[in-house]
């Protein structure tokens, strides 16, 4: 009976082996893949896409506040 | 305010979440409809045992891995452009948009993560039947990964299962079964899925084409156009088929939308079904906006009447029907809707002024309407009507509809009259003779996108100037922010795709080129 260490193991070892015999076309698609998900992530995300109403109010109550006067379009 | 919004970030918002999206649509239909050519193909090479399936297999498997790989993660993109550039919509829509995204974002993760690795690094290594399996959960998982998009997209359209909490400014599921089993998810799902499965279907029958111009791949060539043939075939009919439940259905939900479709102004009995023709401007004006009119148009007489209300002589309402009230057919005007949705935010202003001055008795009693049937179902439901000053403001870009809408419904024409000669063809073995039939499917591969990305401009541009139909318009719906910064962002997000389409482009080109046969498919 396989053991919890040994699916593990054996988990791991499937995805090793996959990576490490990879075609060039898919080094070439993971290569394009982790320069995407940096450039959402780490550029796009941090420095252009903040959430608009968590980094301007505290808590849920301000937002709702906020979008309320948004919405009755009263200060 | 609201009504001091700038109209320019309105705009580039709009065009920014435009460009994310019909980007990001290049590669999601490639996924549904590829994943399940595939399953076809290796469930044939489980049964048979014949290799030669498994090499047709694992080299469709190479096209599907590099557009899967490109294409993955674009779609969180239009999450970040959510929380920045539509914070109120965002805001509004509460856990109802919330919800199938967060489903979405969960299945796609162990979709991708378990059963896309054991498709790619499983051959030889995992059991024939286990690989199949695999191989059909992809397919499956991707297509139940589309319905939850779809279900959140489709609430814009028919806001349903939900009540307003005037506290929060949050809308609040309250069944989640009407969210998902919306008419308009419904009708959106099976076409947007059954129309990946056709431009899939064109692609294979594409790319088998070229071969046979090239004279290489012949039994791969033919065997694929075989299975895409009639994955297509099927398919193609399954599109026609629910894109007219899917018209018939927006008639009710998004009447405008569907009268910019045919730019029908006047209401009529017995309308025909304009199939083709040209809109020129009539000279007339509806407030600030121009009527059109369709000019050297060919029509099939009582079609649309038929289509319908399911009577050749029945009604069907026009652009002017709406914009002006048609009492004898019970259609309010957009002056009344504009009228009710000032009332509902005028209760819902009220509702915080009593709060803020304690006056709870006249707070409670405001707040309760929120909950009572007659203001919602006859106030509320117009609330996004009160940002209108004049009735034609609600009028959508008729031509940009009339003309994307006829491109889409004449390509998925065009497309099951392609399928059905590619199987007579193959039937006859004469698919490599007809090289003017090759040249043709061939070049079907980007007119079927086209067809899809105008099936998206239809539907997102149709429901203008709504981002949730009745409730919210646009201009509401957009973040108080700089349409630099906007500005910004889109021209490094059409870097950004633009970079990934070459790649993707160029990868595949390359594989297409080295075929099958090459070590590394």
């Amino acid at each position: 009976m396989a053991t919890p260490g040994r699916v593990i193991k054996k988990v791991f070892m499937f995805y090793y082996d996959g990576f490490r015999t990879l075609s060039t076309w898919g080094r070439q698609a993971w290569i394009i893949i982790l320069i995407k998900l940096f450039i959402m992530f780490a550029i796009l995300r941090i420095f252009f896409f903040h959430d608009f109403l968590k980094t301007k109010f505290s808590n849920d109550s301000e937002r709702s506040n906020y979008v309320i006067e948004q919405l009755t379009g009263n200060k | 305010m609201i009504e001091n919004v700038d109209l320019s970030l309105v705009d580039w918002s709009r065009a920014q979440f435009a460009l994310t999206a019909i980007y990001h649509w290049l590669f999601v239909p490639l996924t549904l409809g590829l994943s399940f050519i595939l399953a076809f193909m290796e469930t044939i090479y489980v049964r048979t045992g014949d290799e030669v399936w498994k090499r047709i297999t694992r080299f469709w498997m190479t096209l599907f891995g590099i557009n899967f790989a490109i294409g993955i993660a674009t779609g969180i993109i239009l999450e970040f452009e959510f929380g920045t550039n539509w914070s109120n919509y965002s805001w509004f829509v509460g856990d109802i948009f919330g919800a199938p995204l967060a489903i979405e974002g969960i299945l796609a993760f162990f979709l991708e993560s378990t059963f896309v690795a054991v498709m790619f690094f499983g051959w030889n290594k995992v059991g024939k039947k286990f690989h199949l399996t695999s191989t059909w959960l992809v397919a499956v998982g991707a297509n139940m990964s589309a319905l939850w998009i779809l279900v959140a997209n489709a609430w814009m359209e028919n806001p349903v299962g939900m009540h307003f909490n005037p506290d929060t400014a949050r809308n609040e599921m309250d069944n989640f079964r009407s969210v998902i089993f919306n008419p308009v998810a419904i009708s959106k799902f099976t076409h947007t899925v059954t129309s990946g499965f056709l431009l899939a279907s064109l692609f294979v029958i594409g790319i088998s084409a070229w071969y046979l111009i090239r004279h290489r791949e012949e039994n791969l060539a033919k065997k694929s156009i075989l299975i895409a043939g009639i994955f297509g075939l099927v398919s193609s009919v399954l599109v026609a088929l629910t894109g007219d439940t899917s018209a018939r259905i927006i008639s009710k939900v998004e009447p405008i939308k569907f009268a910019s479709m045919e730019a029908l102004y006047d209401g009529k009995d017995n309308a025909g079904l304009t199939v083709i023709g040209i809109v020129s401007e009539t000279g007339e004006k509806i407030g600030e906006k121009s009527r059109y009119d369709v000019k050297m148009k060919i029509q099939i007489p009582n079609m649309l009447s038929l289509m319908t209300t399911g009577k050749g002589e029945g009604f069907v309402p026009g652009i002017k029907d709406f914009i002006y009230g048609n009492p004898s057919k019970k259609i309010l005007s957009v002056s009344e809707m504009i009228e009710r949705g000032k009332y509902a935010r005028k209760v819902l202003t009220d509702y915080k002024m009593s709060k803020e001055i304690g006056d709870k008795e006249t707070a409670a009693a405001l707040a309760a309407k929120f909950s009572d049937r007659d203001f919602v179902d006859n106030y509320f439901s117009y609330f996004g009507y009160s940002y209108f000053s004049a009735p034609w403001q609600v009028i959508p870009s008729v031509p940009v509809i009339f003309y994307s809408f006829r491109i889409m419904v004449g390509l998925g024409f065009f497309f099951i009259l392609l399928c059905a000669v590619a199987l007579w063809l193959y039937k006859r073995d004469k698919l490599v003779k007809n090289r003017w039939f090759l040249w043709v499917a061939l070049l079907s591969i980007p007119l079927s996108y086209i067809a899809s990305e105008m099936g998206w401009i239809v539907c997102e541009m149709g429901r203008q100037p709504w981002i949730i139909q009745n409730l919210m318009p646009v201009n509401v719906a957009v973040s108080n922010i700089t349409s630099s910064s906007v500005q910004v962002t889109f021209f490094l997000f059409a870097l950004l795709f633009t970079g990934l389409l070459v790649a993707e482009v160029s990868i595949m080109v390359r594989q297409i080129k080295n075929g099958p046969k090459h070590k590394e498919d």
